[in-house]
């Protein structure tokens, strides 16, 4: 039940696109996003299709998992469009009573629906296919320049990890627990808000037990491992870009040049 | 019969790239009053299987019947389901959530909608049954030992007074006094309630005394389902299925390799005795 959501989940596959260095996924990601908000024109967004697709493609997460995902968000998605159909200015081409769409309303109710798809599709690609573990390695790595003005990188890096690696143990003993108590006739469905509220004591105190549980079995295993904090600490498997990396730089560059130019250009023609 | 699987399946996350077939086309039965060892290697599939006895999780296919209905009926009540077959789950003790023993075990017969004196009456009654004595009955449960809190989780079950119980790996991570402790108890009450029990564990030691029945599992097929001495004389078979015969049934077949007369049907540590002393009067 909670596993159907995908988003942000890791899916396994051994594509170029999951061997890539996380800080070319993570630049990568940003500069891609950046971009949705360069240009206005249907060029721009063929050029950004064709570039998402392609890394779907190389990918190799099936198109229905994606899809699954984007499921959750569809309500976000009708309310954006709700407000921008009904809310923006402009000429109008129907009206019933006091409820009008306009030219421009139905234009940015489209178009920032789109790029709302591809924002969540691109970004949800490198969760797909980088690992929590990976992704805050590179982010650790980003971010290291910021140990100069004092901040504790390394520290917040660790915290990320071990709360991403949390996600997936605490739903599992939810899902065990609940289990639990349901075999001992309990109901968490049926009832008024009061009741069910009331029915969670039993699914909820066991799980910040088990929850502290294992935070102090962890902190333990790290302190028996002599873990002491970031300073001089080296890596098993370091970052290192390779020339795959290099070559998806270039491509990411070339793609985020192609798309400012097309906004460019667009302001010229237009 | 009691418990009926008729080729019973289940896949994990169906239809998605994490599918897992966990069992598969499971059939047996299962009268009222056996006691049935439920053995195999982790990952087997045993916890899955059991969780479909009261309904917790419903087979991707195949039908289930307990005392002769389809539990997947279409108006079959699963809650009552429940109370009828107690599933004692692996570490029970994380379930606890109440203040005191007492109020956690009256949790089950509570959620039954009966009455509160009957709460009461059933949560000292499996309390006792459990061997928890009365000065424990306000202790915080989080208080107690390993072995008590385990006592506590299976009274909360035994609470709701079911036909059937389940207990998945009841004796894991207890020291061996605590082990021999609740399975001790385990056959007392098969014994004195007559309670249908099937127990799940992956030492075949713990179960080789008690039990009327051995269901193996292995990667989540029923590959054998016999009594415990037709189930040991297929040593070389379990090693395989990275699971062990007894201690006794390795030492009576060395005894016979080395040309002495013994049965080798022996599995507990008495029978062997009797065997071996047999085997040195003549
Ligand atoms: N909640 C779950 N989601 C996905 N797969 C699971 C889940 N629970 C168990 N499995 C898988 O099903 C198989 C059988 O597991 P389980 O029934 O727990 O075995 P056992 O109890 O014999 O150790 C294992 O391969 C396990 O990885
Ligand atoms: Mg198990």
């Amino acid at each position: 039940m909670i596993r159907d959501i995908t988003i942000g989940q890791y899916y396994p596959s051994d594509s170029i696109l999951h061997r890539l260095d996380p800080r070319v996924k993570l630049i990568g990601t940003f500069l891609f996003i950046v971009s949705l908000f360069l240009f206005d024109s249907l060029y721009g967004y063929i050029a950004v299709a064709v570039f998402l697709v392609t890394i779907i493609k190389l990918s190799k997460v099936p198109f229905r998992f994606i899809a699954k995902g984007m499921k959750a968000i569809v309500v976000l998605m009708l309310f954006m469009a709700f407000f921008n159909l009904f809310f923006t200015p402009g000429n109008t081409i129907f009206q019933i009573w006091i409820i009008k769409i306009t030219d421009n309303g139905l234009r940015q109710a489209i178009f920032m629906g789109i790029r709302l798809i591809f924002l969540i599709l691109g970004s949800s690609l490198m969760t797909f296919t980088t690992t929590p573990n990976q992704l805050t390695d590179g982010l650790e790595k980003i971010m290291k320049p910021l140990n100069r003005i004092k901040v504790p990188v390394h520290e917040i890096s660790m915290m990320m990890s071990i709360a991403l690696r949390f996600i997936p143990i605490l739903l599992e003993e939810t899902d065990k627990i609940m289990k639990a108590q349901m075999a001992r006739g309990a109901d968490f469905e049926s009832g008024g808000v009061l009741k069910r509220a009331k029915s969670l004591i039993p699914l909820l105190v066991p799980l910040f037990v088990s929850a502290f549980r294992r935070a102090n079995d962890l902190a333990m295993a790290m302190e028996a491992r002599c873990y002491r904090g970031g300073d001089g600490r080296t890596k098993m498997k370091p970052l290192r870009y390779q020339n795959r990396d290099y070559l998806a730089y270039t491509c990411v560059l070339a793609y985020f040049a192609i798309v400012i130019a097309l906004g460019i250009l667009e302001n010229r023609l237009f | 019969m009691q418990i009926i699987f008729d080729k019973v399946n289940y896949i994990y996350s169906g239809g998605t790239a994490f599918a897992r077939h966990a069992i598969k086309d499971i059939s047996f039965s299962i009268n009222k009053g056996e006691f049935i060892g439920l053995i195999g290697h982790t990952g087997s599939g045993k916890s899955t299987l059991i969780q479909h006895m009261n309904g917790l999780i419903k087979a991707t296919n195949g039908h289930i019947y307990f005392n002769g209905q389809d539990i997947y009926e279409k108006n079959y009540d699963l809650r009552k389901l429940r109370s009828k077959v107690g599933l004692v789950f692996q570490y029970p003790e994380h379930q606890l959530f109440e203040t005191t023993v007492f109020k956690d075990v009256v949790f089950g017969p509570t959620n039954l909608g009966l009455d509160k004196l009957e709460c009461e009456l059933r949560a000292y009654e499996a309390l006792k049954m459990v061997g928890i004595g009365d000065d424990l009955l306000d202790a915080s449960p989080f208080e107690l030992s390993g072995g008590q809190k385990r006592r506590v989780a299976i009274a909360g079950v035994l609470a709701m007074k079911p036909e059937v119980l389940i207990l998945d790996e009841p004796t894991a991570g207890l020291d061996p006094r605590g082990r021999d402790d609740i399975l001790e108890k385990i056959a007392e009450l098969h014994r004195d309630s007559g309670l249908t029990i099937i127990l799940v564990t992956h030492s075949m030691e713990d179960i080789a005394n008690y039990a009327d029945r051995l269901f193996v599992m292995n990667r989540g097929e029923l590959v054998m389902q016999d009594t415990a001495k037709v189930v040991f004389s297929h040593y070389k078979e379990l090693e395989q299925m990275h699971l062990a015969a007894p201690q006794v049934t390795y030492v009576m077949n060395v005894l016979k390799d080395k040309g002495y007369r013994v049965n080798t049907d022996a599995t507990t540590i008495d029978e062997a005795k009797e065997e071996i002393l047999k085997l040195l009067q003549y």
